[in-house]
C-alpha cells in the first residue's frame, strides 16, 4: 500500500468526531447571513439543500422592520416598507456589524438616525436604539425558526459565514449575533471558501482557482487549491466596505444631478437608492431603462443606458481587479496558472463586471451555480461533517488570516507580529521587558492591517498584562502569545518567563458589545420564540444529557484503560447523578451535571485526543521506510 | 511523535536542506487533517485545546519547512549553528559591493523593465547562494560556514522585498 492509502486507512480509523449511533443525527445548518439576502441550507439524504419558508421562497431579504405596535417584521415584508418607513427599516445591517460611526462612509445619504455609542454605532428606531447585533440577530432567529419548522426539531448548531475579509471586531459582532438569536456557532467560515466548498464537489475539480464574491455590501477575492476533499486557501483579499449598495448610491448621485434634484428627507434618500438598484438590475438584461421615483422633492425621471451606468461603475470595478491583482502577487502566481474563477454573489450578475473579471484572468469566467445560493449550501456541508454526521468524504479547510496582526511600539508605529495570509489557525509569541525598576504591568495594543501607522490600521484591543513579579529594569522576560483560531478570532495570553508567572490580562476590546450588553438584550427576551420556551429547554436539556451519556460510555469503552481505578469511580458516580436528573423535569438541574460531567471528563478527554493523534502519527513515520 | 519534536521529525522527512516542496505540502495537508481543530468539533473544549495546540504547531513547522531560506536558517540552529542575525552584521567585503551597486542601480532605474532586470539579476544571485548553502549543509555538514551564507541571503531577501514594493507601484499596488 503506499503511503497515500496508509493516511486514508488511518483517517478512517481515527473519526472522533463521527456520533456513535447513526439514529443520533445532529440538525446542523449552514447559513449565509448577507447584506441584502439571508439563506439557511441543510445536509438531507446526502445533499445539500436550502430551506424553503412557507411561501417556498429560500432567499430571506436582509431587513427588519420595528412597527408602532411593538412587533417586527424580518423578510419581504420589511423590505416593501422600506421606502415608507426608511428609519425603522433597516436593510444592509452588515455594513454596521462591528463597526464605530466614523467607519460609515457617505452615511449622510442613508436615511437613518445614526448613534455613536462607544464600541459598535446603533440605530435610533421607535424602538429604541438597537445595535447590528440585535438586527443580525433578528434575521438569523428567523432562519432558526425556519430550519426548526422544517426538520421538525431543534437546530444543533449552525456554520456562519463572514466575508473573507472581516475583520476581528465584524467576526466577533457576527458571532455575538448568533449567540443572541439561540444559534450554537459550530464555525464561522469564510464567504469564498464555503462557495469553493459547493463549487469543488458539485463539478469534482482540482488546480487553482479563484473566487471573486461582489455581493451588496462586501468584496473578497480569494485563492485556492482544490484537491481531492481539501480547500487550501492560498491568499485572500478584497474590501469589506464595497459591493452592490455603493453601485446604486454612484447611480443614485448620478440620476439626481441629472435631474438637477436635491434630497434632503429620508424617505427621498431611501427611495432613490430603491429606484437605481432597480435600474441596476434592469440593465443586466435592457440597454436602457427608466430611473424614476416619486420623491418628496419632485418627481425624478431619468433614462439611463447600459453605457453610461458601465462608466459610473467603472471606478468601483476597478477597485476590485486591484484588489485581484494584489491577491495574485501574494500569492506569487500568474493569471494563466489559474484554472478557473468562480463567481459569487448578486452583484456578479452585472455584465461589466463579469466582462471586466474575464479580460484579467484572459478566459470567460465561471457562473454555473446559483450566486445566490452557493454559500449557504458550501456552510451546509461544513456545518454537515462538524456535526458529525458525514461518514466519509471528509472535507478539510486550510483559511488564512486575511489581514495582518500587529503592535503599537514607539512613535506610532505598528509592528507586524502575524502576516497576512497565514494560514490559521496560527500562533505567534513575541517578548517584552519592563523599563523602569520594580514595573509590574504593562500596556499592549494590538491593531490589525496592513499599514505601517497606528492611525491607519484598526485597534482590536488594548491589554494590560498585570501581575510582573518586581524586577530591575529590561531584567523581565514578558512573552505575550497571539492567536488566531479557525474562525479567525485573536485571543492572547502572557507569561514572564522567568518566574513563570501567568500574568492577567485584562481586555478591553475597542469594539463590540459587552457580556453586560448582551446579556441585557437575552433577559429582555429578545427573539422570544412563538410556542413554550420552557418544554423546548427541558427537551433540549433531556437530548444533552442523553447525548452526554452516550457518548461518555462509549469512551470508557474504548480508552477506558487510560484511566486509573478512582478516576474511573469519579467519572461512574457523575455519570450516576446525571442519570438522575434526566429523570425528573429540572432543566436546570440536568444542565448543570452536563456541565459537571464535562469538567469531569475533560482530561480524560484530552487524553484520548492525544493517544489517537499519537497513534495516526505513528502509523505516518512507519510509511516512511 | 511530540509536540517539541523538531519540524523535519514532525513531517518524517529527513532532516537536510534539498526538499521536494510537492511533498511538503501533502505532508502538511495529511497532518492537518489528523489535527485541525474541526475534526474534534463535537469532541469538547479540552479536545480543541489540544487540537488547536498541534494544529498551530504543524502549520508553523510547514511555514519553516517550505521557505528554502527558513529552511536553512533553521537548520543551521538544529546543528549548532545560530544565526543571531542581530549580531553577526558584518559581511564580506565582495558582498558589500555587490548590495552597494544593485542599490545604486535601483535608485537610477526608471522604467518597470529596467527594475524588473534588475530583480532577475538578484534573483540569479539568490539562486546560486542558495544552491551553495545546501551544498555546504547536505554534502560538507558545515552548519559555520552555511550559517554565513544564509545571512547573506536574508539581506538579498529583504531587498527583493523593497524591488517587490517597487514592482508593485507599477501595478498599481502601491500603498
Amino acid at each position: 500500500m503506499g503511503w497515500d492509502n496508509r493516511i486514508m486507512a488511518l483517517l478512517q480509523i481515527s473519526e472522533p468526531g463521527q456520533s456513535p449511533n447513526p439514529h443520533e443525527r445532529r440538525i446542523a445548518v449552514g447559513i449565509d447571513l448577507g447584506t441584502t439576502h439571508s439563506l439557511v441550507a441543510a445536509v438531507r439524504s446526502g445533499v445539500a439543500e436550502c430551506l424553503p419558508d412557507d411561501a417556498g421562497k429560500v432567499i430571506l431579504p436582509s431587513a427588519v422592520r420595528y412597527l408602532g405596535d411593538g412587533s417586527r417584521q424580518i423578510g419581504a415584508e420589511a423590505l416593501a416598507a422600506q421606502a415608507i418607513d426608511p428609519e425603522n427599516t433597516i436593510v444592509s445591517v452588515k455594513r454596521f456589524m462591528g463597526r464605530a460611526l466614523a467607519d460609515i462612509a457617505n452615511r449622510d445619504k442613508l436615511p437613518y438616525e445614526f448613534e455613536d455609542t462607544p464600541g459598535m454605532l446603533s440605530l435610533a428606531t421607535r424602538h429604541g436604539l438597537k445595535s447590528p447585533v440585535e438586527v443580525s440577530a433578528e434575521i438569523l432567529a428567523t432562519l432558526r425558526f425556519r430550519a426548526e419548522d422544517s426538520f421538525a426539531d431543534d437546530v444543533f448548531g449552525a456554520v456562519i459565514t463572514v466575508p473573507a475579509y472581516f475583520d476581528d471586531a465584524q467576526r466577533q459582532a457576527t458571532k455575538d449575533a448568533a449567540q443572541l438569536a439561540g444559534l450554537n456557532v459550530l464555525r464561522l467560515i469564510n464567504e469564498p471558501t464555503a462557495a469553493a466548498i459547493a463549487y469543488g464537489l458539485d463539478n469534482a475539480s482540482e488546480g487553482l482557482y479563484a473566487v471573486y464574491d461582489l455581493g451588496g455590501g462586501t468584496f473578497d477575492i480569494s485563492l485556492l487549491r482544490l484537491t481531492r476533499g481539501v480547500f487550501e486557501v492560498v491568499a485572500t483579499g478584497g474590501d469589506a466596505a464595497l459591493g452592490g449598495d455603493d453601485f446604486d448610491r454612484l447611480l443614485a448621485d448620478w440620476a439626481l444631478t441629472q435631474a438637477a434634484l436635491s434630497i434632503s428627507t429620508a424617505h427621498d434618500k431611501r427611495a432613490v437608492l430603491v429606484a437605481a438598484r432597480a435600474a441596476k438590475e434592469a440593465l443586466s438584461s435592457v440597454d436602457s431603462i427608466a430611473l424614476h421615483a416619486a420623491l418628496d422633492v419632485g418627481a425624478l425621471n431619468v433614462i439611463v443606458s447600459r453605457a453610461q451606468f458601465e462608466l459610473l461603475a467603472e471606478p468601483l470595478i476597478g477597485k476590485t481587479l486591484t484588489a485581484t491583482r494584489r491577491v495574485l502577487r501574494d500569492a506569487k502566481v500568474k493569471v494563466d496558472d489559474v484554472q478557473g474563477t468562480v463567481m459569487v454573489g448578486g452583484s456578479t450578475r452585472m455584465l461589466a463586471v463579469r466582462a471586466a473579471v474575464g479580460a484579467l484572468f484572459g478566459r470567460e469566467v465561471l457562473t454555473n451555480l446559483n450566486p445566490d445560493e452557493v454559500v449557504a449550501l458550501g456552510a451546509a456541508i461544513q456545518a454537515n461533517q462538524l456535526a458529525g454526521n458525514a461518514a466519509d468524504g471528509d472535507i478539510l479547510l486550510l483559511d488564512v488570516i486575511p489581514l495582518s496582526l500587529g503592535l503599537e511600539t514607539m512613535g506610532g508605529l505598528v509592528e507586524r507580529v502575524i502576516e497576512r495570509n497565514a494560514t490559521i489557525p496560527v500562533a505567534q509569541a513575541q517578548d517584552f521587558t519592563t523599563f523602569k525598576d520594580g514595573q509590574t504591568a504593562l500596556a499592549v495594543h494590538v491593531l490589525q492591517g496592513e499599514r505601517e501607522l497606528v492611525s491607519e490600521c484598526r485597534s482590536l484591543a488594548r491589554f494590560e498584562l498585570r501581575g510582573i513579579p518586581p524586577m530591575v529594569a529590561g531584567a523581565a522576560r514578558i512573552r505575550v502569545t497571539f492567536q488566531v483560531d479557525a474562525d479567525g478570532l485573536l485571543s492572547v495570553s502572557a507569561r514572564e518567563m522567568i518566574s513563570g508567572v501567568e500574568a492577567s490580562i485584562q481586555v478591553k476590546p475597542s469594539y463590540g458589545l459587552s457580556d453586560n450588553a448582551i446579556a441585557d438584550m437575552l433577559k429582555d427576551g429578545f427573539a422570544s420564540a412563538e410556542g413554550d420556551m420552557q418544554a423546548r429547554k427541558l427537551r433540549e436539556a433531556r437530548v444533552d444529557a442523553e447525548r452526554m451519556i452516550l457518548a461518555t460510555r462509549s469512551a470508557l469503552a474504548a480508552d477506558g484503560d487510560l484511566l486509573d481505578v478512582d478516576q474511573t469511580a469519579v467519572i461512574e458516580s457523575l455519570l450516576t447523578a446525571l442519570a438522575a436528573t434526566a429523570q425528573d423535569e429540572d432543566a436546570n438541574a440536568m444542565d448543570a451535571a452536563v456541565e459537571a460531567l464535562a469538567a469531569g471528563t475533560e482530561s480524560f478527554a484530552a487524553e484520548r485526543m492525544n493517544r489517537g493523534i499519537q497513534r495516526a502519527l505513528t502509523g505516518l513515520s512507519v510509511d516512511q521506510i | 511523535m511530540r509536540l517539541d519534536d523538531d519540524d523535519f521529525s514532525l513531517f518524517g522527512l529527513p532532516q537536510r536542506q534539498a526538499q521536494d516542496r510537492a511533498e511538503i505540502d501533502a505532508r502538511w495537508k495529511a497532518l492537518q487533517a489528523l489535527v485541525h481543530p474541526d475534526k474534534f468539533a463535537a469532541e469538547g473544549a479540552a479536545a480543541q485545546r489540544l487540537a488547536m495546540q498541534w494544529a498551530v504547531r504543524v502549520n508553523e513547522a510547514q511555514q519553516r519547512l517550505r521557505d528554502p531560506l527558513l529552511r536553512a536558517a533553521y537548520l543551521c540552529e538544529l546543528r549548532g549553528a545560530p544565526l543571531q542575525a542581530s549580531e553577526n552584521t558584518r559581511m564580506p567585503v565582495n558582498f558589500l559591493i555587490e548590495q552597494m551597486a544593485w542599490r545604486e542601480a535601483m535608485d537610477e532605474a526608471e522604467g518597470e523593465g529596467s527594475v524588473q532586470a534588475i530583480d532577475d539579476e538578484v534573483a540569479s544571485r539568490e539562486a546560486a547562494l542558495l544552491a551553495e548553502v545546501q551544498a555546504l549543509l547536505d554534502d560538507h555538514n558545515d552548519a559555520d560556514a552555511a550559517a554565513e551564507q544564509v545571512r547573506a541571503l536574508m539581506f538579498i531577501a529583504r531587498f527583493r522585498q523593497d524591488i517587490d514594493k517597487r514592482l508593485d507601484k507599477f501595478d498599481g499596488l502601491g500603498q
